[in-house]
């Protein structure tokens, strides 16, 4: 379920900054009664929760929309899952104090492209956080150290790292990277924009692409599923060619907005065949199969893929995408 | 009277912890805070002062971005650097284009993305009226303004982007119903 904080995925726009946090700042300001500048040691003073909760880039699995990879770490790899710890960002935008009209909070990292994402009021007082920690160490530098803002369940690019701003406004910002980019582009021509949570979504790990099987017999097939929108309530696996489902078990405890893992007894015969995988979330949202994504928004949307994904066995035991 | 002025500082007390709870932090001066607002709002709110040309832009665009967008802001993909012209009636295709003149919908975003994060080598080194000239030459080669038209924190927001009604809000989610696609 936890990512080691060494294997995180890493996703920058300008490269990874180097932030003495003896000197690191963060400014409150914008909306709100007071205008405040926190120090790192002063968001540490306040009361702290740790957490576990999956990021994962937007553009995660972003080639499957034309050309379906050919593994696990080509096709999902943007995404990871850590328990962080940190300050409640509800607990700061209180401590500033919140005018009525704020309804964004404009989020900006400390990178050499100053990294900028509007994110609405309401999930700054609900779940969001400024984390410090990972895993029971500080953040790494490719992760936002010294601190960095945790959206759960909401697309990575918007979990601001490095973090320094927080612009309490009327409006969002609209900003390159919530018109031009992180937007979904639909076959219509019109782009989903403020398409912030991860749909659920689940691959299976093992057996999986470019892995090979040693012979015929008994095999675990495994994986993980998420969603943005809550706990995973159900994993099925196909092994005939989505034909029938059968449930597989899911790895307790589960936690929202988190990965769990699934595993599913197997016996494979030697035959050629293909397994697949569904997610379905707390929302009663299933996962899609690639042809229904792709009839709803076309190919060009870019960001947001979850559709299934699907691995075919060769007679010789090896793993190919299908 | 003792009593009654005890008994008004506590009540101020009570006001100010409830306001206030952890007393952590400290209060920013305007000058901090104007000195770190890099925000640009879709209707121009926090555009700073300066002014631009296309041609005054021409030769900056050519020194300081030319490098990686090329000299007809036609992009390079082999490198990954995008085009910045182009695309006009590509974005309901199967191949779309999203540029600034075929996709972006507020101007002011492109005065905000440049003096943010441009040029990719050497950020934070155009001044705001340098900002401005880019920004007009890469509206100009687009045919969005004319040549001449100076670009600054009035008259930038008031240019209409081609795609500027080419978005939508998120419509997975329909009221009372389970998330869709």
């Amino acid at each position: 379920m936890i990512t080691p904080a060494s294997l995180h995925f890493e996703r920058h726009h300008a490269g990874v900054p180097a932030i003495d946090p003896e000197k690191h700042e963060l400014l409150v300001h914008g909306l709100v009664e007071r205008e405040l500048i926190f120090s790192v040691a002063e968001l540490k003073r306040l009361p702290s929760v740790s957490r576990v909760y999956f990021v994962e880039c937007a553009g995660n699995s972003g080639s499957e929309w034309r050309s379906p990879a050919p593994s696990v770490q080509r096709s999902h790899g943007l995404a990871s899952c850590s328990e962080w710890t940190g300050v409640l960002l509800k607990t700061v935008l209180e401590e500033a104090g919140l005018k009525p009209d704020a309804r964004w909070i404009i989020a900006e990292g400390g990178d050499a492209c100053l990294m900028a994402r509007s994110v609405p009021v309401s999930k700054c007082l609900d779940d969001a956080m400024i984390a410090y920690a990972q895993n029971g160490e500080a953040i790494r530098p490719e992760q936002g150290y010294p601190i960095r803002l945790v959206l759960p369940g909401w697309e990575g690019n918007m979990q601001i790292k490095w973090l320094r701003r927080l612009h309490a406004t009327p409006d969002a910002m609209h900003s390159r990277e919530e018109t031009s980019h992180y937007t979904d582009l639909l076959a219509d021509g019109k782009a989903r924009q403020f398409t912030f949570e991860l749909d659920a979504k689940s691959v299976i790990t093992r057996p999986s692409g470019e892995q090979q099987l040693a012979g015929k017999g008994f095999h675990e097939i495994s994986g993980l599923a998420w969603s943005g929108r809550g706990l995973i309530t159900k994993v099925e696996i196909s092994t005939d060619a989505g034909k029938t489902w059968q449930a597989a078990e899911l790895q307790e405890p589960r936690h929202a907005k988190a990965f769990t893992r699934f595993r599913l007894p197997w016996s494979w015969d030697g035959a050629e065949v293909t397994i697949q995988s569904r997610a379905t979330d707390e929302t009663g949202y299933v996962q899609p199969t690639r042809e229904e994504l792709t009839a709803a928004r076309g190919e060009n949307s870019l960001y947001h893929y979850n559709g299934i994904k699907v691995w075919r066995i060769d007679a010789t035991g090896k793993v190919y995408v299908a | 009277m003792l009593k009654r002025v005890l008994m008004a500082a506590a009540a101020t007390c009570v006001v100010w912890a409830a306001d206030r709870k952890f007393q952590v932090g400290r209060t920013a001066s305007p000058a901090e805070v104007s000195a770190r607002d890099y925000s640009v709002g879709a209707d121009g709110t926090g555009l700073p002062a300066g002014s631009g040309t296309a041609q005054t832009g021409k030769p900056l665009y050519t020194a300081r971005c030319a490098e990686c967008h090329g000299e007809q802001l036609q992009g390079d993909d082999k490198r990954g650097y995008p085009a910045l012209a182009g695309g006009k009636g590509s974005i309901a295709t199967p191949k779309p284009v999203k540029t600034v003149g075929s996709f972006w919908p507020y101007a002011p975003g492109v005065f905000d993305y440049i003096r943010r994060a441009m040029p990719y080598d050497n950020p934070h080194t155009l001044k705001n009226a340098e900002v401005y000239a880019i920004t007009a030459y890469v509206l100009a080669v687009n045919g969005i303004i004319g040549e001449a038209e100076p670009m600054n924190e009035k008259t930038l927001p008031r240019v209409k982007m081609p795609n500027r009604d080419g978005f939508t809000g998120d419509t997975r989610q329909q009221k009372g119903r389970k998330p869709g696609l």
